[in-house]
């Protein structure tokens, strides 16, 4: 069923680029993000701030906040598609559960790269000399985390009990997954219980990963946080066969 | 006569409630055959069942030969569903569901005949959300019959439409049926029912009361009917109750109401009236609906 599957990505791909709203809120808000923080933050007062770097990488928040973006968007997909009773006509056709769920995902994951290369394009104009990161590995890692997130995203979807909870529930699971992921405080500086809480969030493995890509250590540096990304990819889509509803 | 659809003794519970008690019927090849209830009768679960979406509990099910749950892909590349209050991505557009759809299907009808013949060549490029709920049925419709199969379901299909709406998919399905496509329908209308469908299975409380052509069942539980006219002579109601059709004959002012049951009432009525010269300024008849036999079959109307 390939053709029913690039057919259906096509088609979502299409309807999402129709909705003004949720193409800026995953694409261009990440992007304007990082592009105004940075300004803000390398701009500072010398008194203030170091004058040397931002107190946290800007360009990594971007990519989070594009992976997050993402999941936020697919859990309230799932939601509204599920409620209109479009998963169960689709499911009414020959196509395999398997197929329209990766559809959407892969959509998702299209979208973050389109968005990442705008931060990466926006950052080599605007931040010329400070991003000399290897772009191609920097995408696989955040690939990888958005791959990761979005598992999550499904057991969210599976959950939540309307589209109307959808938006809130989301940005209430998923953004103070920040707050640990160690971009803003180093996790060994977390209190204890907080250190373990934040090894348990796969956006911490994911800061950990593209922190380390750019700072220009390479893939085999940081294997413990790409296989930990892709346990929580494996478990969360394991929890989700069980608890996934389609209507 | 080929048999589409086989059901024996098909039980379904949700928890501890009952939608599909106890439900046995045969659909044959090229019938338009309704299955008719109030809401909460088990109608969509007894469809879902058919349709190879829910496992039944109890019974047996034979689906244009397969069995539903266990020839699933197979039974879903030859029949055509539409659900009840099914919606579509709010910013699709008409022809690229249609052209999703029938991506998805080795064999399909030309879309383009497709839509002119549902009256949607016009909205081709128009967003689902903008379509209105006659629209929208017709694309569902559209949909289900995009790789000419040989069974349709269809769910409620013009609930909520007006009636003009309404009249525009019953000639839809009736074109379906000359096509050669048998038709499997739920609907709580029974103008519906009596209108479109060969036959039809009554249920209630999960259970199958009655299954018949509309105008046999009407004819076996409603036989009554009336004649009601209003003319100024004396004596009308003594006339007519001599006459063997006649059960009763009431009078109120110049409004006569006769009725009775029989292949000869009306005529019989019509001969007294001219035999006895009455002189009659209007002149109807009332004949029982489907309505009528299920008030009497359940003892309520379908609407409570």
């Amino acid at each position: 069923m390939l053709k029913g599957f690039w057919k259906l990505s096509w088609v979502e791909a299409k309807v999402f680029v129709r909705e003004p709203m949720g193409l800026f809120g995953t694409i261009g808000m990440p992007v304007i993000l990082f592009l105004v923080l940075g300004r803000v933050l390398a701009a500072g007062p010398k008194d203030l701030a170091p004058a040397s770097a931002p107190p946290f990488n800007v360009a990594i928040l971007g990519a989070l906040l594009i992976a997050l973006g993402s999941v936020q968007s697919l859990v309230a997909i799932i939601a509204i598609y599920r409620e209109g009773g479009i998963l169960k006509r689709l499911r009414a056709t020959p196509l395999s559960p398997v197929t329209i769920l990766s559809a959407q995902v892969g959509v998702k994951l299209a979208f973050a790269l389109v968005s990442l290369s705008l931060l990466v394009l926006a950052g080599k104009r605007v931040f010329p000399g400070v991003m000399h990161v290897n772009v191609i590995s920097f995408a696989g890692a955040l690939l990888l985390s958005t791959f990761s997130i979005l598992s999550l995203g499904f057991v969210l979807a599976s959950i939540v009990p309307t589209a109307r909870f959808a938006q809130p529930i989301g940005t209430a699971v998923l953004y103070p997954m920040l707050a640990l992921s160690g971009l803003f405080f180093p996790v060994d500086r977390l209190p204890h219980a907080a250190q373990i809480a934040a090894l348990a969030l796969p956006t911490t493995h994911a800061v950990a990963l593209m922190q380390g890509i750019w700072d220009g250590s390479g893939w085999a540096a940081h294997w413990m946080d790409a296989g930990a990304l892709i346990v929580f990819f494996a478990v969360f889509t394991a929890l989700s066969t069980r608890v996934f509803r389609w209507e | 006569m080929t048999r589409v659809i086989s059901v024996s003794h098909l039980g379904k519970r949700y928890g501890s409630t009952v939608a599909v008690d106890d439900v046995s019927l045969d659909v044959f090849a090229g019938e338009i055959f309704g299955l008719i209830g109030p809401n909460g009768a088990g109608k969509t679960t007894t469809m879902e069942c058919l349709q190879g979406h829910r496992q039944a509990d109890r019974g047996s099910i034979s689906v244009l030969g397969l069995d539903p749950r266990r020839d699933a892909t197979a039974l879903r590349k030859r029949i055509g569903v539409q659900h009840q209050e099914a919606q579509l991505q709010k910013r699709i557009k008409v022809w690229e569901a249609v052209d999703l759809w029938s991506s998805l299907y080795s064999r399909v009808v030309d879309t383009d005949v497709l839509l002119a013949r549902l009256g949607l060549e016009a909205k081709r490029n128009a967003w689902f959300m903008t379509l209105s709920g006659g629209q929208k049925q017709r694309l569902f419709i559209a949909l289900a019959l995009v790789h000419e199969p040989e069974l349709v379901f269809l769910d409620e299909l013009t609930t909520g439409l007006d009636p003009q709406a309404r009249r525009t998919i019953w000639d839809l399905i009736t074109n379906i049926r000359t096509g050669g496509t048998t038709v499997f329908l739920t609907t709580h209308l029974m103008e519906e029912a009596e209108r479109l469908c060969d036959r039809v299975a009554i249920i209630e409380r999960g259970r199958l009361i009655e299954v018949g052509a509309p105008a046999a069942l009407v004819r076996k539980h409603c036989p009554e009917h009336a004649v009601v006219f209003t003319s100024d002579a004396g004596g009308v109601a003594e006339r007519f109750q001599q006459l063997p059709a006649v059960r009763s004959a009431t009078s109120n002012g110049a409004t006569h109401t006769i009725r009775g049951e029989g292949e000869d009432f009306v005529t019989d009525v019509i001969h007294l009236i001219a035999r006895d010269g009455l002189h009659v300024r209007g002149f109807r008849t009332e004949f029982p609906t489907l309505e009528d036999v299920f008030l009497k079959l359940t003892g309520h109307a379908i609407r409570d």
